[in-house]
C-alpha cells in the first residue's frame, strides 16, 4: 500500500524530485535521513507486507509451503486459544485505559500546581514507569504468590478469594488489569499534567470573573482544551494494551492467555500452528490500524508533525 | 469581608492537608510494591514463609543476593542486556541525530510523509513481524546473537529517538547555525561544530530513554534468543521461576538488581526524563 503510493507520486513528481534533489540543502537533507528511514523499511514495513503474504500460505518453522488463501484466518477464528486471548485482550484494553484515564486525569488535575517536593513526586511517578514491564509482572507475581504473597495473604484473610489468585484465571485477568494500572497511570498522569501546564491561567481568570462553576470550568474549558492531549495519551495507552505481551507472559505464563501470547506461541513454540500464529499477528496489526483510524476520524484526533 | 477571606485560608489550610495526604498516598502507592519485593529478597526463608508475614524484616541477610550473584547465568544476563542496551543506545543515537537534524532544521518537501513514516513505527505492534523476521533472521544467521536484538530494538526505538531530538533541535537558537554558514561552514560542520555541543544536554535525555527502553525489552529478546548465554535480563529472570522454583527471595533479589540501575537513572535525571517524554507529545 505504501509502495503503490510512493511509485504513483513518483511518476507524478519526477520534475519535483529532480527539483528536490537540485537543491544542495534538501540533498543533505535526504541523505541525513535515508540511513535511518532505510532501516526501518527493511526492519518494520518490509517484514509486515511478507507476514500478509506468509499469512496465504501453510508455513512452519522451516519453511513457506502451499498456498491456502484464507485458511489460515478461516482456522484462527475456530481456534479456541486465539478466542480466549481475543477476549482477553478486550477486557483488559477496555478496563485497563479507562482506569487509567479516569485515574490518571484526578491526578493530574490534583498535582498541576507548584508545591514543596515536586520532585519527589516527580521521580515516584516514574519508577513504576522505567521498571521492564516483565520485570513488574514478576514482582507482583511474588506478591500474589499464594505461600509467600503479601496480596494473596491480606484478600484471603478478609475474605474476598477463594483460591489462591494465580490458579484462577479470571482473577489473573483482575490481577493483570491492577498492576497495567499501577504501572501506566503515573504515566498517563505525566502526559495530562503537561497537557494542561499548556493552557493558560487567564483563561480559568476570565472564566471565574464571569461566575462559571468548578464543574463548568472542567467541562466547558478544561476537557475541550485538553482534548488534543487526551486523545494522544489514550492512543498509546489503547495500541499498548491491545498489544499486551509482556506483562501477562511474566505474571503467568502461558496460563493468561492474549493475541501476542498467540501469536508467540504458534510463532516461538507450537511448531504446528506457526501459520495460524502469523496470521493472529496480521490480525492484530490491522485491528491496531483500525483503533488508530478510528482515533484520528472519528475522534478528531490531530495528527500534524508540523506546528 | 474579613469573615469570608478568613473562612477562605481555613478552607485553603485544610485543602493543603488533603493535597498533601493525596500526594503522599500516590508517592507510597508507586513505590511500595518495590519497598516490599526488596524486603522479600533481604529477609530469611523461615521469615519469608511465616504466616502472617512480618512487616519490617527481622534479621537482614544477603543470602539471596549471594545465590543470584553466585549464578553465572545471572551475571551473563546482566552483561548481555548490558551490551544490547549499550550498543542499541549508540546506533540510534548516531542515526536517529542526523535524521533529526534534517527534520528539524532543513526544509524539503517530503518532511511530513517522512515523519509520519516513523512515527507510524511507535503505534506499530511489533509482535505483528516477529514471524517473518524470525524465519528471514535464520537466513542470514544471526538468530541466537545479540544482533538479532539490537537491529530489532534500533527500529523501534529510532521514532523515540528522532521525536524527542527533534523537540531539542528545534529549541536552539537558529542565529548561531546561520552564523557559522555565513563563516563558510557547511551544513554537515555546522551541525557537528555547533549543534552537537549545543545539544550535548538533549542528546544525553534521548541517550537515557533509548538505554532504558532497549533494557526493559522483551518481546524480541524472548523470540531471537533461545540460547542463555546471549540472553538479557528481561528473559532469564522470569525463567528463574523454574530454576530457582521455591526460591522466592533470590527471584525478589534477582527482579530487584536490574531495576536499581533504572532507579538510579530516575532519581537523578527526573526532570530531564520528564522534559523529554512530554516534548513531543505535547508540542506535537
Amino acid at each position: 500500500m505504501t509502495t503503490a503510493r510512493g511509485q504513483s507520486g513518483q511518476k507524478k513528481g519526477r520534475g519535483l524530485l529532480r527539483e528536490e534533489f537540485g537543491n544542495p540543502e534538501r540533498r543533505t537533507a535526504y541523505y541525513m535521513i535515508l540511513p535511518a528511514l532505510l532501516i526501518i523499511l527493511i526492519v518494520a514495513f518490509f517484514p509486515i507486507a511478507y507476514s500478509v503474504y506468509l499469512s496465504l500460505f501453510q508455513a512452519n518453522i522451516n519453511g513457506v509451503g502451499q498456498f491456502v488463501g484464507l485458511e489460515n484466518y478461516v482456522e484462527m477464528f475456530q481456534n479456541d486459544a486465539f478466542l480466549r486471548g481475543l477476549n482477553n485482550t478486550v477486557i483488559f484494553t477496555v478496563v485497563s485505559v479507562f482506569f487509567e484515564f479516569i485515574i490518571g486525569l484526578g491526578i493530574a488535575l490534583a498535582i498541576n500546581r507548584a508545591f514543596r517536593g515536586r520532585g519527589l513526586v516527580r521521580a515516584a511517578v516514574l519508577v513504576p514507569w522505567a521498571f521492564p514491564t516483565v520485570i513488574s509482572a514478576v514482582m507482583w507475581r511474588l506478591m500474589f504468590q499464594d505461600q509467600v504473597g503479601v496480596i494473596n495473604y491480606v484478600a484471603n484473610a478478609i475474605g474476598i478469594i477463594s483460591e489462591p489468585i494465580l490458579s484462577d484465571r479470571t482473577l489473573l485477568l483482575i490481577a493483570a488489569i491492577g498492576v497495567d494500572v499501577w504501572k501506566t497511570t503515573p504515566f498517563m498522569a505525566l502526559l495530562l499534567l503537561a497537557g494542561l501546564q499548556t493552557i493558560p491561567g487567564d483563561v480559568y481568570e476570565a472564566a471565574r470573573v464571569d461566575g462559571a462553576s468548578v464543574m463548568q470550568r472542567f467541562f466547558r474549558i478544561t476537557l475541550p482544551l485538553l482534548k488534543p492531549a487526551i486523545l494522544v495519551a489514550l492512543l498509546f495507552r489503547t495500541l499498548d494494551s491491545w498489544r499486551v505481551y509482556d506483562l501477562f507472559w511474566g505474571m503467568a505464563g502461558r496460563e493468561l492467555e492474549s493475541l501476542s501470547t498467540f501469536v508467540y506461541t504458534g510463532v516461538r513454540i507450537s511448531q504446528l500452528q506457526f501459520s495460524v500464529g502469523n496470521a493472529a499477528a496480521v490480525f492484530i496489526f490491522i485491528t491496531a490500524f483500525l483503533i488508530a483510524i478510528f482515533f484520528i476520524k472519528v475522534l478528531g484526533m490531530q495528527t500534524s508533525t508540523e506546528e | 469581608m474579613a469573615a469570608a477571606s478568613a473562612s477562605g485560608s481555613g478552607r485553603s489550610t485544610l485543602g493543603t492537608v488533603l493535597f498533601y495526604v493525596f500526594v503522599a498516598l500516590f508517592v507510597l502507592v508507586s513505590v511500595a510494591p518495590l519497598l516490599w519485593v526488596f524486603k522479600m529478597s533481604i529477609i530469611t526463608k523461615t521469615e519469608l514463609f511465616a504466616n502472617p508475614p512480618t512487616f519490617l524484616p527481622n534479621s537482614p541477610t544477603a543470602t539471596s543476593y549471594g545465590t543470584i550473584f553466585g549464578d553465572e547465568r545471572f551475571r551473563k544476563a546482566l552483561i548481555n542486556s548490558t551490551i544490547i542496551a549499550g550498543v542499541t543506545t549508540v546506533i540510534c543515537l548516531f542515526f536517529g541525530s542526523i535524521a533529526a537534524y534534517a527534520i528539524a532544521r532543513l526544509r524539503f518537501r517530503f518532511k511530513s510523509l517522512v515523519m509520519t513514516l516513523i512515527l507510524a513505527i511507535s503505534f506499530f505492534p511489533a509482535v505483528a513481524i516477529i514471524a517473518p523476521l524470525f524465519l528471514q533472521y535464520r537466513t542470514i544467521g544471526i538468530i541466537d546473537t545479540y544482533w538479532a536484538v539490537i537491529i530489532t530494538d534500533t527500529v523501534f526505538a529510532l521514532p523515540l529517538t528522532i521525536w524527542i531530538l527533534v523537540a531539542f533541535f528545534k529549541e536552539l537558537p537558529r542565529d548561531l547555525e546561520e552564523a557559522a554558514k555565513v563563516d563558510g561552514a557547511t551544513t554537515i560542520q555546522a551541525f557537528r561544530k555547533v549543534i552537537v555541543p549545543l545539544a550535548a544536554p538533549g542528546v544525553f535525555t534521548t541517550a537515557i530513554l533509548t538505554f532504558i527502553f532497549a533494557w526493559n525489552e522483551f518481546l524480541f529478546a524472548n523470540t531471537f534468543l533461545f540460547d542463555a548465554d546471549t540472553q538479557p535480563v528481561t528473559v532469564a529472570i522470569p525463567n528463574f521461576a523454574t530454576v530457582y522454583t521455591v526460591d522466592y527471595g533470590a527471584q525478589a533479589a534477582a527482579a530487584v538488581t536490574v531495576t536499581i540501575p533504572l532507579v538510579i537513572l530516575v532519581l537523578l535525571f527526573q526532570r530531564r526524563i520528564v522534559s523529554g517524554l512530554t516534548a513531543g507529545a505535547v508540542k506535537g
